[in-house]
């Protein structure tokens, strides 16, 4: 089955194809057949191709299908192919399987939308794009995959095009990764010229024999390479872009701005993980930029009434401690998580989806409330997303993935305490703003009408999902706890493990996850004293008073869109506000230089005899009076 | 033969076109059409048989010809074909067709000799491509010229004769500096071997002295300059691009930009390969200017026409910086973002006029949310304008990438800073897309979608930019035989092993690589 690989991008964008060449012939069934089948048969060839490759994983690490030669030019070769390895196989069941889920959902959310056609097959391009992204075996195949999915985050958040706002949203998302993908670009352009090759797994190679540790070019192409992911993944400081990109569709943002592409910067990460090796400065700041960014988003998640938005900024933080695992060296943890995250979370946002369709898009948790009783399907799912988000202990996966990072943050040779404080602080922070929506939005009293919740296109998913959410923790349970590695042994074929960790104290780890455990219950408890609907209706909606003197600090989230308007937006508007080209009015000014001089000429041709004969007299005598006085001695 | 066939069909069906219209008003528009097909056919006819005309020598010249004219002035009829000029002509007819289906409906007036003169500017463009001989060249130069002066003034939209004159004052002055240059390099060459000449193979074997070579260097720069157009000479194309008709348009952007990149490719570097390696850093930091500027007034612009047109500067600043990185993976970037270019801005070109022919306006604040009323037109729009910022998979990326990864190895700072035009990039082009076809719909009538054979021909564009993004390697491939003999270019080391281990890594970040020599080569 592995030559078959292939098909795994090539089946959704033949899904983009078909919807897009006979689209206009096809009802809504066949679009949603099109659509849903092409990336479910991705999936299931995923799944087939894995039952084949696991068990080789002991002989062979990886296995590369070459479709053709793509640029041969001087010393330039690189080809179309593809690479497979437990990285990529792993991102790929994501990718499918879970887009597959939404997929099925979008039949159903989407089911009245005029662009239905539309949306499928953006959607399914999007697919393909990160599966080539994944896939990729070189650098350049990898970036078209990134640019690829930022495509379809644009046209997917400006889905709705009609609202200008929305317009502006997936016009901000493009730019603003695309900042960070002009870095990656100049990343690769060093990588090339230095390292002579543009394919991941030769890069990694002659890098470690090229460049000695912390050394310059090491340095700044790991740098170029960070803030390429900072772009794609949301973190400080080009974070600004997420917020607002949930002016699209809720599949699109559980898709899309959850699951998978948002954490295409951790993958890439991990994938160059040589380079950033030989780069402990550059590693250290994508702990200290994970810690920061935890921190700053879960704050921002805590203050919104939007609760796309309060996901949103959720996402944004979850990716913080990506990247924190990543920072410190524990690069299963951070995929662990990444893997756990895109259960939960895609989880948490369809069911908002499902709320907010019975709301009628209504999308402000503080006109929700009471949806316990009329939505009980939605609630316990959502209620399962929001306990795996906070990482309730030992029944969650959130907890045993975000253990094991706050855990490697805490014994890596890599990192030191004070990461582990921000990590730890944030976990209470993501169990205070989970179940602040919780209650916000499902207990109290009820403040919209719901509508009825949706049927089994809705409901299959939300119930598959929850149940991953609840048990792809088991895939790697810490020593402390029975030790079952699955995980970590799976992608030590492609990923160094951390040898440092085990060595440590067991009694120690256990003392760390009873902190990391109670920390989040704890925040969960505070959510429950603050957020909780008490009989008495006046307190309901009062804002803890704690609140009052950063609030309009936080209002702004942090100011970052306010800074950025001012140091960037507004003088890109002022030095645009004139169409008028400056260099054409210097241009202009010798043609009027011209013109006004050959009008001063013309007035001497006034047609009199008299005015002729007197200038010509006139300049008889100069002329003779030149001749005379320069006449030499 | 085949060389004189490819500038002759459509230069004898020109004034056959003008005649025709005696007959009916369609019957200009099939000859110009039937002559461009069949001169598309011919020139892709070199790339199923590269070595069809020469199978014994594969010298140099794919095919060469050569008669003498003015011998006493060592003026001859000197054409030849070698692999980086027929993958830029097969461009030309095939524009040239986009420029007829694009005119079918626009040009009622005086069809005849519209597309007499849309045949002889690319009969112009073809002769440009393959003349071997300078003063071949120049006349070439001016037939391609002056038939789209008439073409903007006769035809053109609103304030026509303003912008005709502008392009012709700019674009003559430019050919009389051209002018100048080429006979004094005659003169050089009478000078050291005692008799002029203007053929290329004697002058690329003068020795000229540093001196005389940066001032003939800087002559034949800025007439190329003017008409790519470098920014600071650009002034003439936003006028000239904006009130052509739809047709013109087309051609300007997508077949008449390449002459001059092909002139500083073919003529400038191997001429003076010295004086231009010492230009170099000024020309490619007027690419960057070029680029930024043009995306900065490119946004700036509320009509469409214009936001292309300026989108066109940044992109030929691109394409200019690749020119003067000198080395062969930025040449092949070059060579594709020729083409790449050349077809999406004709896209874009022609759209504009469909847009215009349903709205009667060129103006984006009078537009917005079309994509509802036409939504064929708005997602191809959307397909070329997203090719035009540079999107991977599209022929565009690979070319644009090939050029800053080439010019990287020769200039990694001045490139560096040449990559914030992607960022620009897409800035005016989400902003076009926006304007145009996002928002709310602000036109209340019905509008009738792209349909026939406008919709075809577009279609087959996307087809070619998706076909070269994804298989460059037919161009590359191309050209590929020709670059041993652009002596200029930097030797490429394929087996050198660039990736030892450097002693001092801190300084390498403000030097150029140390194992691709700087000096001239071979």
């Amino acid at each position: 089955m592995l030559r078959l690989l292939w098909l795994i991008p090539a089946l959704p964008l033949a899904g983009y194809l078909l919807l897009l060449a006979l689209g206009a012939r096809l009802s809504r069934r066949q679009i949603a057949w099109v659509g849903c089948g092409s990336v479910g048969a991705a999936a299931l060839i995923t799944g087939l191709a894995a039952v084949e490759f696991i068990p080789q994983l002991s002989r062979r690490t990886s296995y590369r299908q070459v479709l053709w030669s793509w640029i041969d030019v001087s010393d330039m070769t690189v080809e179309v192919a593809w690479h497979l390895d437990a990285l990529a196989l792993l991102m790929l069941f994501v990718v499918t399987g879970i887009g597959f889920l939404i997929h099925l959902y979008s039949t159903s959310y989407m089911g009245a939308d005029e662009g239905y056609r539309r949306f499928f097959a953006y959607m399914n391009l999007f697919v393909a794009a990160m599966a080539t992204l994944v896939l990729a075996d070189n650098l350049l195949l990898f970036y078209v995959g990134w640019e690829g999915v930022g495509l379809c985050s644009y046209l997917l958040i400006g889905f709705w095009y009609r609202d200008p706002e929305n317009g502006a949203a997936a016009q901000k998302a493009f730019i603003v990764t695309r900042i960070g993908d002009t870095a990656l670009a100049i990343g690769l352009f060093i990588i090339f010229s230095y390292l002579g090759t543009l394919s991941m797994q030769e890069v990694s190679i002659r890098a470690v024999e090229a460049w000695p540790t912390g050394s310059a070019l090491a340095v700044t192409v790991a740098a170029l390479l960070l803030i390429g992911a900072l772009g794609k993944s949301a973190q400080l400081p080009l974070h600004v872009w997420l917020p607002d990109a949930m002016a699209g569709p809720t599949p699109v943002s559980a898709l899309i701005h959850a699951a998978t592409m948002v954490t295409a910067g951790v993958y890439l990460i991990a994938r160059m993980h040589g380079l950033f090796t030989l780069a402990p400065a550059v590693q250290l700041a994508v702990a200290i930029i994970g810690v920061l960014t935890l921190l700053l988003a879960s704050v921002n998640a805590l203050m919104q009434r939007d609760i796309k938005r309060v996901l949103a900024y959720s996402t944004i933080s979850q990716i913080g401690y990506m990247f924190l695992a990543l920072g410190v060296g524990a690069w299963s943890a951070a995929l662990f998580h990444f893997l756990t995250h895109a259960c939960f979370k895609a989880l948490l946002f369809l069911s908002a989806g499902s709320v907010i369709l019975s709301l009628h898009h209504e999308q402000d948790m503080y006109r929700m409330g009471g949806l316990r009783r009329s939505l009980p399907l939605t609630f316990w799912s959502f209620l399962i997303g929001a306990a795996a988000l906070s990482g309730v202990p030992l029944i969650t996966s959130g907890f045993y993935s975000k253990d094991w990072i706050l855990w490697s943050a805490w014994s890596s040779p890599f990192s030191n305490h004070w990461l582990w404080i921000g990590g730890i602080i944030g976990a209470m922070l993501t169990g205070l703003y989970s179940f602040r929506m919780v209650f916000l939005v499902f207990f109290g009293e009820q403040r919209t009408r719901p509508g009825p919740e949706a049927g089994p296109a809705v409901s299959i998913p939300l119930i598959l999902l929850a149940l991953l959410a609840l048990t792809v923790g088991f895939l790697e349970v810490p020593r402390t706890l029975g030790e079952l590695p699955l995980f970590s042994h799976y992608l030590a074929h492609t990923l160094p493990n951390q040898a440092a960790v085990q060595e440590r104290d067991v009694g120690e780890e256990v003392r760390q996850q009873i902190a990391a455990g109670f920390m989040s219950l704890l925040g969960i408890g505070l959510a429950f004293s603050a957020f909780f609907p008490r009989t008495d209706p006046s307190s309901r909606t009062a804002y803890p008073s704690w609140r009052d003197n950063v609030a309009a600090l936080w209002q702004r989230e942090w100011g970052f869109d306010h800074t950025y308007d001012r140091l960037l937006v507004r003088p890109w508007l002022s030095l645009t506000s004139t169409s008028v080209d400056a260099l054409d009015r210097a241009y202009q000014r010798l043609v009027d230089a011209i013109s006004l001089t050959h009008g001063q000429f013309v007035r001497t041709q006034t047609g009199k005899v008299r005015w002729y004969a007197a200038t010509f007299a006139i300049g008889t005598l100069v002329l003779l009076g030149l001749f005379i006085g320069f006449q030499p001695r | 033969m085949i060389l004189w066939l490819l500038i002759g069909i459509p230069l004898l069906a020109a004034p056959l076109a003008w005649w025709a219209e005696r007959l009916s008003s369609v019957a200009p528009r099939w000859i110009a059409f039937a002559a461009l097909i069949s001169d598309t056919l011919l020139s892709l006819w070199f790339w199923v048989f590269p070595y069809a005309c020469d199978a014994a020598e594969h010298g140099r010249w794919l095919c060469e010809t050569r008669t003498p004219w003015i011998p006493q002035w060592g003026i001859a009829l000197h054409l030849g074909l070698d692999g980086l000029s027929f993958v830029l002509i097969a461009l030309i007819p095939a524009i040239g067709l986009v420029a007829v289906v694009a005119s079918w409906t626009e040009i009622r007036e005086r069809i005849g000799f519209f597309h007499f003169n849309l045949l002889l500017a690319l009969s112009g463009v073809i002769g440009v491509l393959v003349a071997l001989d300078l003063f071949l060249f120049f006349l070439f130069w001016e037939v391609m010229l002056l038939p789209v002066y008439l073409l903007i003034g006769v035809w053109g939209h609103e304030h026509r004769r303003q912008a005709a004159v502008k392009f012709f004052l700019f674009t003559q002055s430019g050919g009389l500096i051209l002018l100048v240059s080429i006979i004094a390099l005659a003169v050089v060459h009478q000078g050291a071997a005692g008799s002029p000449s203007f053929d290329y193979d004697d002058l690329l074997g003068l020795t000229i002295s540093s001196d005389v070579g940066r001032w003939l260097m800087l002559g034949f720069f800025i007439a190329f300059a003017i008409k790519l157009p470098i920014v600071s000479f650009h002034t003439w194309l936003p006028d000239a691009y904006e009130k052509a008709p739809t047709g013109a348009s087309i051609i300007l952007a997508g077949a008449l930009q390449i002459p001059s990149a092909y002139g500083l490719l073919r003529f400038l570097l191997p001429l003076f390969p010295d004086a231009a390696r010492e230009a170099a850093p000024i020309a490619m930091g007027l690419g960057i200017v070029g680029t930024l500027y043009g995306a900065l007034l490119a946004f700036a612009q509320t009509d469409y026409k214009r936001l292309v047109a300026y989108s066109s500067v940044s992109h030929l600043g691109i394409a200019l910086i690749g020119i003067f990185a000198m080395n062969r993976l930025a040449l092949q970037g070059v060579v594709l973002q020729l083409i790449a270019h050349g077809v999406s801005s004709a896209a874009l070109f022609m759209l504009a006029g469909a847009l215009q022919e349903r709205l009667r306006t060129r103006d984006m604040r009078l537009m917005g949310g079309l994509w509802a009323s036409v939504p064929r037109l708005a997602s191809i729009a959307l397909f070329f304008a997203v090719a035009s910022l540079g999107l991977p998979g599209l022929a565009n990326f690979i070319g644009e990438f090939l050029v800053l990864f080439g010019s990287f190895r020769a200039h990694p700072w001045l490139t560096t800073l040449a990559s914030t035009g992607m960022v620009t990039a897409a800035i005016y082009s989400l902003a076009l897309i926006q304007r145009t076809f996002h928002g709310p719909l602000r036109v209340d009538r019905d509008l009738p979608d792209l349909s026939g054979s406008p919709f075809a021909v577009l279609v087959a564009m996307m087809i070619i930019l998706v076909w070269l993004g994804w298989y460059p390697m037919a161009v590359f491939s191309a050209t590929e035989p020709t670059l041993p003999f652009l002596h200029y270019l930097e030797p490429s080391t394929p087996n050198a092993a660039p990736w030892q281990p450097i002693d001092d890594p801190s300084t390498l970040l403000l030097q150029p690589v140390p194992h691709l020599p700087h000096g001239s080569a071979g």
